[in-house]
């Protein structure tokens, strides 16, 4: 699968966000997007699925050729597009179990959907994530800590094996050890069939899935583009750098921006 | 096709086939005296059933029409025909059902479900039973499973004793109208001890246009015993009002335990008014499980009256207001003894402009100790145009009590159809899902196949829902 997005501008509420996103990203690759809080990485992610809230005001997203900005956000899964929420929604009532089935069947077909091997995969999906098997029958992230509802995201992420996957922030909130389970997560999906793209604003999980390639977003554009050395080089200098080697004046509201050293 | 007609097919009732009226008996429309001798000739009725029509009929004249809850002036009670009975005898076994009524059932599910669950079927098509079966290993235990005509010829003692006594036909306008012309219903005697396993179930369904249906269910539960009775409605679509007025009683005597439950889905032309109660003795249960959709207008607040200490009420309520539809339920528990408790659960769905409102009345009369209720109330309004009403009434006369009552007003967030929508689902699919889930507590606790039924319901309603 091959990603393209093309001077992708959106606002939400009249307040420009992005501001002309160009990005290329395609199966066997795994890309990191970095930047300060405010950014717009998490506006990019959920313009890529078609939130509601958020309005496209230019630009295009191109899945191996074809236009996604017409297409539901239903259709775009459809495709085999997965997004990792930040902050997953709690659905009350609506246990694990029958949620993924529904999602299993509708991504690899119901005629070939057999119960009996799904299950045996869920299964050994929650062993592989370090959950608990109980949480089949669980609602959907009602009542999961943080932590609990970001394993989620990636235990989802290994059942639908999606053709390109964006998680966003999968690696905030989480202890080290849950950090390494959802980096090797995606790990175990790699390979030449899938393409993802990791936010972060953290260095940390980067030493565990060693991306291919990595870009710095700020105020609403990438400004600069690499591969791995970027990370280094912002793990030494901070966003300080980044800002400078752009003329960038600092705002008020972006000094808490993370460091993790 | 236009978008709009579009809009009109999926508005449609989804179970609205019906077939040719095959009634061979069927009173005039409109309710006199001479229209009661008609029903209780027709049915050979003693003396005194005829007597309590008669008396019923002269309460219900006199009785205003309730001022509360719904609007109910589009009802004509000159234009109802109040009895039609739709063939000659019942019948024993499957294979003996005319082959009209048999589709009728079979659209219902009814012969799997006989299959693989029935005890005994009392199917009413139109307003008498025609089909009906109990099991053998039932009629051992001394177990009575039959229509209310048949329990008035075969076991009068047991009728005159217990027949009106838990509503008295002086109760309420509706209560009096059943009274004075009920027909079809179910019959349930429970010997002293005897536990039925599995669920009694009974299907009720309109087929005569205009034609109200006013089926009379008398449960009785000796001491010791249990049983499951399992009630569910579907009727097809009518062009003009119909009306629905049933009246249900149960008694649950000393250590008897008694759950009913109902899953109603009337056609959006129908009042559906009907007066449901339970009186539990010294350590009794009665339980009443209450889905309403469909139906114009629906009223309907099972009640538990706990007599004796150690008694137990319980009531879950399901309701779906969707288009042109109002849903006035909820429930009403009466503590009439100490160490009672009682619990009510209601959750309400509304949609398209529909109005579904929980009303519910805890009462606990003076001098009792150590009584505890708890109420509890979600609801969930699926777009702006639609309602949602609570109406929880209190009338607590004693000290030592506990009651509590929570009550939940929600909506399907933009964010939980973003994420189901993220996972490949479309948007209707995704509101059911949410439904369903709002739903699954109270869901888990019917028979499975009555789940399995309410489900599909629910997704019929929600069809068409979005965009």
């Amino acid at each position: 699968m091959k990603l393209e997005i093309r001077d992708l501008r959106a606002q939400i509420d009249d307040t420009p966000i992005l501001k002309g996103i160009d990005l290329t990203m395609e199966s066997g690759q795994l890309h990191a997007l970095m930047g300060p809080n405010g950014s717009g990485k998490s506006t990019l992610s959920n313009v890529i699925f078609g939130h509601p809230s958020y309005e496209v005001t230019g630009g295009e997203i191109l899945v191996d050729g074809q236009n996604i900005l017409e297409l539901e956000t239903h259709e775009r899964a459809r495709l085999g597009l997965f997004m990792a929420f930040q902050y997953p929604v709690e659905i009350p009532g609506v246990t694990v179990g029958r949620f993924l089935k529904r999602a299993a069947e509708i991504r690899f077909g119901e005629e070939d959907f057999k119960a009996s091997a799904f299950i045996k995969e869920l299964r050994s999906w929650l062993d592989f994530m370090d959950m608990d098997q109980n949480f089949i029958n669980r609602y959907l992230n009602e009542g999961f800590s943080g932590g609990e509802k970001k394993r989620m995201e990636v235990l989802q992420m290994l059942m639908l094996k999606p053709s390109f996957a964006v998680m966003d922030e999968t690696d905030s909130g989480l202890d080290i050890d849950a950090l390494r389970i959802v980096a090797n997560g995606l790990n175990e999906l790699r390979g030449p069939d899938f393409g993802g793209m990791v936010i972060t604003h953290y260095q940390r999980i980067l030493d565990y899935i060693k991306p291919d390639f990595v870009h710095i977003m700020y105020k609403g554009t990438i400004v600069t583009s690499g591969g791995r050395e970027l990370v280094e080089a912002l793990e030494e200098r901070g966003y300080d750098w980044i800002r400078k080697q752009h003329g960038i004046e600092e705002e008020e509201n972006e000094k808490e921006i993370v460091h993790e050293h | 096709m236009s978008t709009e007609q579009e809009q009109v097919q999926v508005e449609d009732y989804k179970y609205g086939f019906h077939f040719p009226d095959e009634s061979v008996f069927k009173t005039e429309r409109g309710l006199n005296e001479a229209v009661i001798h008609a029903i209780s000739d027709h049915k050979n009725e003693p003396e005194w059933m005829r007597e309590f029509r008669l008396e019923s009929l002269r309460t219900f004249r006199a009785k205003p029409m309730p001022n509360w809850g719904g609007d109910l002036s589009g009802i004509d009670f000159e234009n109802i025909c109040y009895y039609a009975k739709p063939s000659e005898k019942q019948y024993d076994s499957w294979d003996d059902v005319p082959a009209a009524i048999k589709e009728t059932y079979d659209r219902l599910g009814i012969p799997e479900a006989e299959r693989k669950y029935l005890a005994g079927v009392g199917a009413q098509y139109d307003s008498e039973m025609v089909y009906h079966n109990i099991q053998q290993e039932l009629k051992d235990k001394g177990v009575i499973f039959t229509d209310p005509e048949t329990a008035v010829r075969e076991h009068p003692d047991l009728v005159r004793k217990f027949f009106g006594t838990v509503i008295p036909y002086s109760d309420n306008k509706f209560a009096a109208l059943n009274s004075a012309v009920w027909s079809g219903g179910s019959f349930v005697y429970i010997p002293p001890g005897v536990h039925v396993d599995v669920p009694l179930q009974a299907y009720f369904r309109i087929n005569s246009q205009n034609f109200g249906q006013f089926e009379r269910t008398l449960i009785i539960a000796d001491e010791g015993s249990f049983v499951h009775y399992v009630e569910g409605c579907t009727a097809p679509v009518f062009a003009t009002d119909s009306l629905h007025s049933a009246v249900v009683e149960i008694i649950a005597l000393e250590g008897a335990r008694v759950r009913y439950s109902t899953i109603q889905n009337w056609s959006s032309d129908v009042y559906n008014l009907v007066t449901k109660r339970g009186v539990a003795y010294k350590d009794a249960t009665v339980e009443w499980v209450d889905g309403n959709l469909g139906s114009k207008r629906t009223m309907k607040y099972p009640a538990v009256w706990l007599m004796g200490e150690g008694a137990h009420g319980e009531i879950l309520s399901i309701a779906f207001g969707g288009k042109g539809q109002e849903q006035d339920t909820g429930g009403k528990c009466v503590h009439c003894a100490s160490n009672t408790s009682s619990v009510i659960t209601s959750k309400s769905i509304s949609k398209d402009g529909g109005i579904a409102s929980y009303r519910g009345q805890i009462k606990v009369e003076p001098g009792l100790t150590n009584v505890r209720s708890h109420v509890e109330c979600d609801a969930l309004i699926l777009d702006p145009e639609s309602k949602s009403n609570t109406y929880p009434y209190m009338d607590i006369m004693s000290d030592d009590v506990s009651i509590e009552h929570e009550a939940r007003v929600s909506k399907i967030s933009e964010e939980q159809l973003f994420y189901l929508t993220s996972r490949g689902m479309d948007e209707e699919e995704a509101s059911t899902m949410i439904v369903n889930g709002f739903l699954d507590p109270l869901v888990k606790q019917l028979p499975m196949e009555y789940a399995v039924e309410l489900n599909r319901l629910i997704e019929l309603e929600m069809e068409g829902s979005v965009g």
